[in-house]
């Protein structure tokens, strides 16, 4: 069965974690072998994916870790994580 | 992707900490401060907000560590506990309301990608430039809080698309539908934006 770009487009996030049943799948890359656009869409998906997930996109504020830790050592004291009503192990 | 502690290892820390070296708590979250910020920052737009946040989500799990079973993933439960003590900071703030007006509601209408056949190259060096990352980065803060969450979670901190409903509380046909919006979304604004601030450079090769 041959299927039509705006098809193919519905299936790109599928198509991209691999989750496509393989009857579909088959269609897809049989339209993309033939089809530029849709290929060239498909691989500029790929490449926003890959540059968003990169570290340096969202980062964490400047001494973040050092004050979260500070605040916990500071809070943990008075607190106690166990449950007060379990049985010992 | 965040951390490598398995959950072997995390299901042992977790018990030593319950049994009293509540210290090792410390580095139980290190690989998750990221993941826990980040979605502090999804919902509330504001750095010291999300990390006030953040670090009373970490809190809160310490407090009712106990509780964990294991049934889900330790990073799964840790950014449940984020994303609600940053929803109950917004509802404190009575911004909800505004947010929700600016989403689309769900099912509605087809998304579709940009139409550019010459730029299928997108290469990692933009990165060295800073108006590219703040670029990237603006495209997913600017993206409507439902479609947000999913992206960030998914596609940002790397968890399953099974976690990710799960953190988030919706099912996973849903999470499926929100985050190719997303995805197509991000690529019909990100990539002629790229492609414009970039002209100089001709990425397409496949002569």
């Amino acid at each position: 069965m041959v299927i039509e770009c705006k098809h193919v487009w519905d299936h790109i996030s599928d198509y991209l974690d691999g989750t496509l049943p393989p009857e579909i799948l088959e269609q897809v890359q049989k339209h993309l072998e033939h089809c530029e656009i849709c290929s060239a869409i498909l691989d500029s998906t790929r490449n926003i994916l890959i540059l968003t997930a990169d570290e340096r996109i969202f980062e964490l504020p400047l001494g973040f870790s050092e004050r979260l830790h500070a605040r916990l050592e500071a809070e943990m004291r008075g607190i106690s994580p166990a449950p007060s009503d379990t049985e010992e192990e | 992707m965040n951390g490598t502690t398995d959950n072997t290892s995390e299901a042992q820390i977790i018990a030593s900490i319950l049994a009293g070296n509540t210290q090792e708590f410390h580095d139980l979250i290190r690989p998750h401060e990221r993941s826990v910020y980040i979605m502090a920052l999804s919902l509330l737009h504001n750095e010291a907000d999300a990390e006030d946040a953040a670090q009373e989500a970490f809190l809160k799990a310490f407090r009712n560590l106990a509780q964990f079973r294991g049934e889900s993933k330790f990073s799964t439960w840790l950014v449940s506990i984020a994303l609600n003590e940053a929803r109950s900071r917004l509802r404190r703030k009575k911004t909800l309301k505004m947010e929700s007006l600016d989403d689309p509601p769900e099912g509605q209408g087809h998304v579709s990608p940009a139409l550019l056949r010459d730029w299928r190259e997108i290469p990692s060096e933009v990165l060295e430039r800073q108006e590219f990352r703040l670029l990237l980065q603006e495209a997913v803060t600017d993206l409507p809080l439902i479609y947000r969450e999913i992206f960030l979670l998914r596609d940002v901190e790397e968890l399953s698309v099974n976690e990710s409903a799960e953190a988030l509380g919706i099912t996973v046909a849903s999470a499926k539908v929100r985050l190719h919006r997303a995805r197509i979304m991000l690529q019909k604004k990100l990539v002629p934006q790229l492609k414009k601030a970039n002209p100089k450079r001709r990425w397409f090769s496949w002569s």
